[in-house]
């Protein structure tokens, strides 16, 4: 992998969807580059200091979010003097999105009075009434048709399927749910899933057309789900919850098929087990100049690390959770399946240091990845089983059922890595720090590179 | 004697109705007793008297008498006169009644005596008895100690069982009081959120209704220009048409989906209807040995058979193509069958093997054995016969060859070859130990020669010796002590010539007038040859080397004068031995 110099970038950096341009700002600044390259394409600026942007659907338009002002700017790539301002006005703003066509914004006022659809093609507004402020509200089918809203009227939870070519309302119906928290569709479209509250262990599963397909318990007073997952293929629906366990159900009948327990001791021979190992660098006493050079000093007092197989039965670093707390560090919340629907990863919150990677074709753990800080993200590459691993460090780990490699960041300075977003090509990635981005490209040829290019 | 003090007369003397006046003294023996009997009736001489004193005395005899004589009559003896009222004592009825109440009396002491040591023995078994007897009142003393802590400790436990069942009981009423608590707070806490919630509702209204009723005037969107849609189209008008084009789109996915998932399920179906196929045919292939016995023995197997036929026809007419439903029933069924079969079969092998196994281990071991014998035993006898037949065929195979052309002419010639090679080295061999023979024969030659001369030496040697010993046998000869000792000395180191030198009785006589290394010589010869020592010393002395081959005397003697091994010791065994 081959990086390009850090970036400054107050918010988020995105990639656009489809094409190759990758747009960041700084302060009131959009800056769009292109992303092989990093040069600069377009260059905006807005009435006051970015927030949130979001690339439409077809890379043609930028949206910027103000959400301080309660504005919305809209820029096009193509017609660089092309604008539109969108005032909520004393309405508030506090989230703004496209739609699935690229074409309508989706703004919610504050207190989730409303969600206000905004149309670029005709000068139309539309409204959705009493949104649930919850976690995951609103939720898109992958071929961007539907749009599920969840609702909340009169102490009762509702969820609203709008057809999202016109806006209309397709369905609406109430969920047997105490507080829903949060709505996801299969990546087909035809099931939803919608989860109560983590105080009711509860997955509801509807149809398209509104029918409750099935409900699932696993288990009635502990706190319960804490975060799902559909495989690519919506064949499966991962659910992990605060037992520390993720269970996995059918699609055919709904039924769990197996579940994976995440215990501190692994004892399995057939687990692998990376060890993440720091080592210090050794230096060559007599290659040593004076004044050392500037990345000479940094590489002495950088630290690199390796993976070391570790032999089995290993204990991981295990945090007792604090029970008198509101949400507890326990349980699995962050899981996703590979796009070709092989593996599951899974991240236990109160063995923070490890990702575990199930190999869904055996129902069996398959790989364990010990880090030696706490995870932060991971995201599965889009075209191949490949996982990103960052752990709020100056480096990125990649897995892939060939091994695993430890990915440095160059250059100077702490860069500490908060997030990941892979490109759709799967062949570059964003890694994201608090302030800073870079782009780190992987080469199948593994042609091991530094592109330079000016900072703005 | 010493007894005599001890005797109780004084107290019949005393004048006492006691008829046995010897009782409780035990150290009484009976001869003193005896003694003062007879002193009643031999006349005694009268220091007696007055040593006894008291019974009688010359002056009352004849009351003593009367007095004995009522005595004994009121016992039942007859009386001790000779008449009635006479003053004639019959003395035979006196000895009478006399060993009568002797008899009495060492039947008493022995009745006595058993009495006694029946009266120390019941001591002894009461003293037991009583020890047992207090052990055992302590015993009880201590379990009924025992008891009452146990009791105690019982009661106690139960006021604590008391105790712990009341908390129980009261943790149970906690648990149920804060169960009930809980689910109050729990209604209070929903109750109470759903007020807040509306509250916020009215609250969420209101903001909407001032907020949105009020003519924002920045509430607005500023467009340059509007842009296409990404599809192209236009905007269609909200009406029931699109609401109903929604809803078949709607149900158009949903339906696509089904057929994709019905799709995957059929592929999924034919492959497993495959596999199906596959493993109908291979238990089929597998099963035709076994099919063959059900059928013959119920007609279930028929029935199954026949349907499997059917089945057979069907899987003909490809009827794997049909849907599950009209043949459903049967392929489970066959299926079923099937693979019940397959099972019993399988069950039986196993049953086979385990029997096989535990044969080895139960009593059919021995069964097995005796099988075992018999088979081998037929066996053997089968290869007896196989070796048998072949041993004919072998000799009708030579016969035929014998008979047969060149091959076997020349096979012959090369057996012969070879037979002759091996005779030829035979031969060699054979040579080669004659030639060693001869060899040894002709060192065996020389050694009799030599033998010969050595013998005819030795002769001239005796006879020269004889000839000393005719001519010295007057003549005695004195210092032999001397030269014997001598001898021995210098053949010390040879321990065995002493032997010799014993034996030669007159060899030192010989020696001491002849020259001296001689009869060094000659006694090593006999020591070499180990004199036999049954033969008479004196006797062919010369002619013991040639006789004996005895060493295992010689050298017990050669101990012996180890021991001793000095002259005079040495002349003192050779006189013993002397004849």
């Amino acid at each position: 992998p081959w990086f390009l110099e850090v970036f400054k970038a107050r918010i988020l950096p995105q990639l656009s969807p489809v094409l190759s341009p990758q747009a960041s700002c700084i302060q009131h600044r959009l800056v769009v580059r292109d992303a092989s390259s990093l040069q600069i394409l377009q260059l905006y600026t807005c009435l006051d200091q970015i927030q949130y942007i979001e690339w439409s659907s077809d890379s043609l338009f930028i949206l910027c979010a103000m959400y301080k002002r309660g504005i919305v700017q809209v820029w096009s790539l193509e017609q660089p003097d092309w604008h539109c301002k969108i005032d909520e006005g004393s309405a508030g703003l506090v989230a703004s999105c496209w739609s699935p066509d690229g074409r309508h914004i989706l703004n919610t006022t504050e207190f989730h009075l409303r969600i206000t659809v905004w149309s670029l093609c005709t000068k139309s507004v539309s409204y959705i009434k009493y949104p649930k402020a919850c976690q995951q509200g609103m939720a898109f089918t992958k071929d961007g048709r539907y749009m599920a809203v969840a609702e909340r009227r009169d102490c009762k939870d509702f969820i609203s399927i709008f057809v999202c070519n016109n806006w209309q309302l397709l369905r609406h119906f109430d969920t047997e749910t105490q507080d829903l928290f949060g709505i996801e569709w299969a990546p087909n479209g035809c099931v939803l899933a919608a989860w109560d509250t983590c105080l009711e262990y509860k997955v509801l599963l509807y149809s398209l057309d509104g029918r409750l397909l099935s409900s699932y318990r696993a288990y009635e007073w502990p706190l319960g789900v804490k975060g799902i997952a559909w495989s690519p293929s919506s064949q499966f629906l991962a659910i992990g919850s605060f037992d520390e366990k993720v269970r996995i159900l059918n699609h055919v009948t709904w039924k769990k098929i197996t579940e994976f327990d995440h215990p501190a001791t692994i004892s399995s021979k057939k687990t692998i087990v990376y060890k993440e190992v720091e080592k210090s660098p050794t230096v060559d006493t007599e290659r040593l100049t004076f004044p050392p050079t500037r990345a000479l000093a940094s590489s002495l007092f950088s630290t690199q690390s390796k993976y070391d197989i570790s032999q089995v039965p290993v204990s991981l670093q295990y945090i007792k959770p604090v029970a008198d707390r509101a949400n507890p560090k326990v349980g699995v919340g962050m899981l996703a399946f590979s796009a070709d629907n092989c593996f599951l990863a899974t991240k236990n919150d109160n063995i923070p240091n490890a990702v575990w990677i199930w190999d869904i074709r055996k129902l069996k753990l398959s790989v364990v990845l010990e880090q030696l800080c706490t995870i932060q993200a991971f995201q599965w590459d889009p075209c191949q089983p490949r996982l990103a691993v960052c752990t709020g460090s100056s480096r990125v780990y990649l897995w892939s059922p060939a091994g695993c490699v430890v990915v440095q960041v160059p250059g100077e300075g702490d860069f500490q890595i908060t997030s990941i977003s892979w490109h759709c090509s799967g062949d570059s990635m964003l890694l994201l720090s608090k302030e800073n981005f870079c782009v780190c490209y992987l080469e199948r040829e593994e042609r091991k590179g530094v592109k330079t290019c000016c900072p703005v | 004697m010493g007894d005599w003090k001890a005797i109780t007369v004084p107290l019949l003397s005393s004048g006492s109705k006691n008829i046995f006046p010897y009782t409780s003294e035990r150290k009484r023996s009976p001869t003193s007793m005896n003694s003062q009997v007879l002193r009643l009736s031999l006349p005694s001489p009268k220091n007696m008297y007055n040593f006894f004193g008291a019974f009688c005395t010359e002056e009352n005899l004849e009351q003593s008498i009367s007095y004995i004589d009522r005595e004994l009559t009121t016992m039942g003896f007859p009386s001790i006169y000779a008449e009635p009222k006479g003053k004639e004592l019959n003395l035979v009825c006196i000895i009478n009644c006399m060993n009568e109440l002797l008899v009495l009396q060492h039947k008493n002491l022995r009745a006595q005596e058993e009495v006694e040591i029946q009266h120390l023995k019941l001591g002894s078994d009461m003293d037991h008895l009583q020890n047992c007897y207090a052990k055992l009142k302590e015993q009880l003393e201590l379990s009924k100690r025992e008891i009452v802590g146990l009791q105690e400790r019982d009661r106690q436990l139960q006021s604590k069982n008391r105790n712990l069942h009341q908390l129980l009981k009261n943790e149970k009423d906690e648990v149920q009081k804060l169960q009930n608590i809980i689910s109050s707070r729990a209604t209070q806490y929903n109750h109470d959120m759903k007020r807040k919630e509306r509250e916020y509702n009215k609250l969420r209204e209101r903001l909407h209704q001032l907020v949105m009723n009020k003519k924002d005037k920045k509430l607005a969107m500023e467009v340059l220009n509007y842009v296409g849609r990404a599809d192209g189209k236009r905007g269609a008008w909200r009406t029931d048409k699109t609401e109903a084009r929604n809803e078949e789109e709607m149900y158009k996915v949903l339906l696509s989906d089904y057929e994709q998932r019905q799709k995957q399920l059929l592929l999924e179906n034919a492959e497993l209807k495959k596999v199906l196929q596959q493993m109908k045919k291979d238990i089929i292939s597998l099963l035709p040995p076994q099919k063959q016995k059900p059928k013959e023995r119920s007609e279930d197997g028929l029935v199954l058979s026949d349907q499997e036929e059917d089945i057979g026809e069907l899987n003909k007419e490809n009827m794997w193509e049909l849907s599950c439903e009209t043949v459903r029933e049967q392929l489970t069924n066959s299926i079923r069958k099937q693979w019940r079969m397959l099972k019993n079969h399988v069950e039986k092998l196993d049953n086979q093997v385990s029997r096989g196994h535990s044969g080895a281990w139960n009593e059919k071991d021995v069964i097995s054995r005796e099988d075992h014998e018999l088979e081998t035993g037929k066996l053997e006898l089968e290869i007896q016969q196989c070796k048998e037949m072949i041993k004919t065929q072998q000799q009708l195979l030579q016969q035929q060859l014998t008979c047969d052309d060149d091959t076997t002419l020349l096979l012959q010639d090369c057996y012969l070859l070879e037979e002759r090679e091996r005779l030829q080295e035979e031969w060699r061999l054979f040579r080669e130990q004659k030639k060693n023979f001869e060899k040894e024969r002709k060192s065996f030659t020389e050694a009799a020669i030599r033998l010969g001369l050595e013998r005819k030496a030795f002769e001239e040697d005796r006879g020269a010796w004889l000839k000393h010993q005719f001519l010295s046998m007057t003549a005695d000869c004195k210092p032999e002590n001397t030269t014997a000792s001598a001898f021995l000395r210098s053949s010390d180191p040879d321990i065995r010539l002493v032997k010799s030198a014993s034996r030669q009785r007159r060899l030192p006589s010989v020696l001491s007038p002849a020259v001296s290394p001689e009869p060094f010589q000659i006694s090593q010869y006999i020591a070499q040859n180990s004199v036999a020592s049954e033969k008479p010393a004196a006797d062919n002395m010369p002619n013991l080397w040639v006789e004996g081959d005895d060493k295992e005397e010689t050298e017990e003697c050669t101990k012996s004068w180890e021991d001793s091994g000095v002259g005079p010791l040495f002349r003192n065994l050779h006189m013993e031995q002397l004849p």
